[in-house]
């Protein structure tokens, strides 16, 4: 099996198995104040200070909460719930139509439910937020209650300049939230330095388990709590610590930034020769997002294990289960609950056409990824893409 | 062989993808997408098409440890089967979905696209037998679908594969059970798929609008009653006619007349004809030299009468019936049989009524 589905999910990490085995082997509350609590709530600190300095963050700025998703969400609506209790004019919405559904689906629900408003910001044909653009939408700010614009984007791959971004919401004293899912372990993240008020990120896009995730808040910052109850994780995210989990997400991050230099380098050559090799074969094959050699920061502009390509005429969906016949396992991108795939909003909103958006797939490689794997898409991608073409759109 | 099952997410075609996988064939599910709006056909009663629907058939997939897939199929569906649905009620005339879709969506989309991706067959839950490319009548003959198939083409049936016309439903729940499927004990669909709280007029008053017209007394040719839209009646119906006609005598739906919107009734003798007229016919085999004698359904689970088959001057047919039937609407499809009794009735081929008289 040809496994290039890592932005979805990547194998869990040796290490992690190990370190999580360990722990679901004890018992003790972190919350409870005898000699188990306290060995659990040791383990539990002693990961949140590995990842805080693993990512640049102080260890109270580290929430662990139930994953991506969640953290997204306490992210927007907490800072909106609480910025604007803080003062009624905030409801603006600032955000990057190319978010995550955790984002996107979150300001949609404030707008529809809680009086927020939302301005989308416009972003160049890589996907990319620029600094001006977001300045623009802030105007003076006062009505704004919280900005998000992911650091990398999980379809394209594209990395924005979050720091850059950072300052233009701090010169008008709004905050900015950033999805870093996609982003930690590939490229540098370093929350102190970027200036951001919230981060997210989660554990199993790394090499941790699933249901894992952690929301870095800046110690000043207030936010609302989505879940209330025992009052863990200063008092925004109740609910019993998962020790286990905690200590393997943290071996994870810690593992994956580690390694990260070589990795991304290993990735980034693998992916190119995937997408110079598929260009090859199939010519008219369009790479989707910034070019592989893209710079931004001072960085890498695109996410090294990122190759996302459309091929006119062939139906994303096609491919896709064509390749999973022959053992090769990627993604077309968003699907809704039903499974029933829908061109990528991440693609429209770059100004893709429907057609476009709806021929492409996603591969996108981990630590796990090899040259065989590579050899494998370059094997069948020539006539499983003229297959897919003889089917065409779907449509008339 | 590399074949597609096609899964609604009800129990027929959940066996008819296990007993293809128990033959040894390569088999990948699919669940067609059939409705525009998801949203709300899932708060409905229970369409092919729901959400729930879909997850049932996943898991049934990967129970069977097949691939599986939902095919966006919803413009197709929409243009071909419920527009057209639509168009022919609101031309005075009863369509019949399923045939439709069977025609233009699951052996015509489907499989185009099925053949195209490298799949050499469709197979469906349809309770009819499939041999040599002969078409016949499920030995359940309660469950027999072979009405709604008999519009299909040699080429067709040849990349078609009906797994259950061989046993009965009940047959298929026990398999289901014995497999530990959940939808095992799933009710059967009895309604159209697109109208699931089986408001058919409801849903044809939404899409159409009000049309009010006269109701016509065939015999005297005086109005006898207003209706809000020709397409609320059918041919032959009955019921709901809301009229009454000075005597006891029950009334039927002899004729629908769209533009000027005239509904004519009239009495059990007046309904019954003898003679139906059709369009061009298809042929589930070699086309038959006529005349020639059979046996021809002409609706769903309606029953199978003697008749004689010859051409008319416009490429139709011309059916003479043994028995006169009342409710021969124009629209439904006439299916003629060769009768066998033992190996089942043989599908000879479809014509959609023009008229009867």
């Amino acid at each position: 099996m040809t496994y290039l589905d890592h932005a979805a999910t990547t194998p869990v990490l040796p290490e992690v198995l190990a370190a999580m085995s360990e722990q679901l082997g004890r018992v003790g509350n972190a919350s409870s104040l005898h000699a188990s609590g306290r060995a659990a709530r040791r383990v539990a600190e002693q990961s949140r200070e590995r990842l805080a300095e693993a990512l640049g963050a102080r260890p109270s700025e580290v929430l662990f909460t139930g994953g991506g998703t969640e953290s997204d969400n306490l992210a927007v609506k907490g800072l909106f719930w609480a910025r604007r209790a803080a003062d009624a004019q905030r409801r603006r919405l600032v955000v990057s139509p190319a978010e995550h559904h955790a984002v996107l689906d979150s300001v949609e629900w404030l707008v529809k439910h809680d009086g927020a408003e939302v301005t989308w910001l416009p972003v160049d044909p890589a996907g990319r937020v620029h600094p001006e653009a977001l300045a623009d939408a802030l105007g003076d700010g006062r009505d704004v209650a919280v900005a998000s614009a992911m650091w990398a984007n999980n379809e394209i791959g594209t990395v924005s300049d979050v720091a850059a971004l950072a300052a233009v919401a701090h010169a008008v004293d709004v905050p900015l939230h950033t999805d870093a899912v996609q982003a930690v372990g590939q490229v540098p993240v370093d929350f102190a330095a970027s200036g951001v008020d919230a981060l997210t990120m989660a554990g199993h896009k790394l090499g941790g388990p699933m249901g894992a995730g952690v929301l870095l808040l800046r110690r000043e910052a207030e936010c609302t709590p989505l879940l209330h109850g025992g009052g863990q994780e200063r008092d925004v995210r109740s609910g019993t610590l998962d020790v286990a989990a905690i200590v393997g997400l943290a071996t994870a991050a810690v593992s994956a930034v580690a390694s990260r230099d070589d990795r991304a380098a290993r990735l980034a050559a693998l992916r190119d020769r995937l997408v110079a090799g598929i260009v090859a074969q199939v010519p008219d094959a369009q790479l989707n997002g910034a070019p592989l050699d893209d710079v931004v920061a001072g960085g890498p502009g695109r996410l090294p294990g990122n190759a996302h390509l459309s091929f006119p005429g062939a139906e994303g969906d096609a491919l896709l289960m064509l390749l999973d016949a022959k053992g090769i396992e990627c993604s077309t991108g968003s699907a809704c609950s039903a499974g029933v795939a829908r061109p990528s909003h991440v693609l429209l909103a770059v100004g893709a056409d429907a057609d476009r958006a709806r021929s492409s797939l996603r591969f996108s490689l981990g630590h796990t990824s090899t040259d065989a794997d590579v050899d494998a898409v370059l094997e069948v991608i020539a006539p499983v893409v003229e297959r897919a073409r003889n089917a065409g759109m779907g449509r008339r | 062989m590399r074949v597609l099952a096609a899964m609604s997410g009800g129990v027929d075609s959940a066996v008819a993808a296990a007993l293809a996988v128990d033959a040894g064939h390569d088999v990948t599910g699919v669940h067609l997408a059939l409705s525009q709006d998801r949203q709300t056909l899932r708060s409905g009663a229970r369409g092919c098409c729901s959400v729930e629907d879909s997850h049932d058939a996943r898991r049934v997939a990967d129970e069977l440890g097949i691939p599986f897939y939902v095919w966006d199929m919803a413009d197709r569906f929409t243009e071909d089967v419920v527009d057209d649905f639509v168009a022919e009620y609101a031309a005075g005339r009863t369509p019949n979905p399923c045939l439709r879709c069977n025609e233009k969506i699951k052996f015509s989309a489907v499989l185009d696209r099925a053949r195209a991706l490298g799949f050499d067959a469709v197979v469906t839950g349809h309770h009819a037998r499939l041999a040599d490319g002969q078409l016949r009548r499920s030995v359940d003959a309660a469950k027999d679908q072979s009405y709604v198939l008999g519009v299909l083409t040699p080429a067709q049936l040849a990349a078609a594969a009906f797994p259950l016309g061989g046993m009965t439903k009940d047959r298929v729940r026990e398999i289901a059970a014995e497999r530990g499927f959940a939808v095992a004990a799933k009710p059967d669909s009895h309604d159209i798929c697109f109208i699931p709280d089986g408001d058919t007029r409801g849903f044809l008053s939404r899409k159409l609008g009000s049309r009010p017209g006269p109701v016509v007394d065939a015999a005297t040719g005086t109005t006898v009653g207003e209706h809000d839209g020709t397409y609320g009646f059918t041919v032959g119906q009955r019921r709901g006619l809301g009229v009454s006609a000075g005597d006891s005598r029950p009334r039927y739906v002899l004729g629908i007349e769209p533009v000027s919107r005239t509904v004519t009734i009239g009495t059990a003798d007046q309904a019954s004809v003898d003679e139906v007229r059709t369009g061009v016919p298809t042929w589930t085999g070699t086309a038959p030299s006529l005349p020639f004698r059979c046996e021809v359904q002409l609706r769903a689970h309606g029953t199978p009468v003697a008749c004689e088959v010859s051409a008319d001057d416009g490429g139709g047919l011309v059916i003479e019936l043994a028995q006169p039937q009342r409710g021969v609407a124009p629209g439904q499809s006439a299916v003629l049989y060769e009768p066998d009794p033992v190996r089942g009735d043989l599908v000879l081929g479809q014509a959609a009524v023009a008229g009867a008289r």
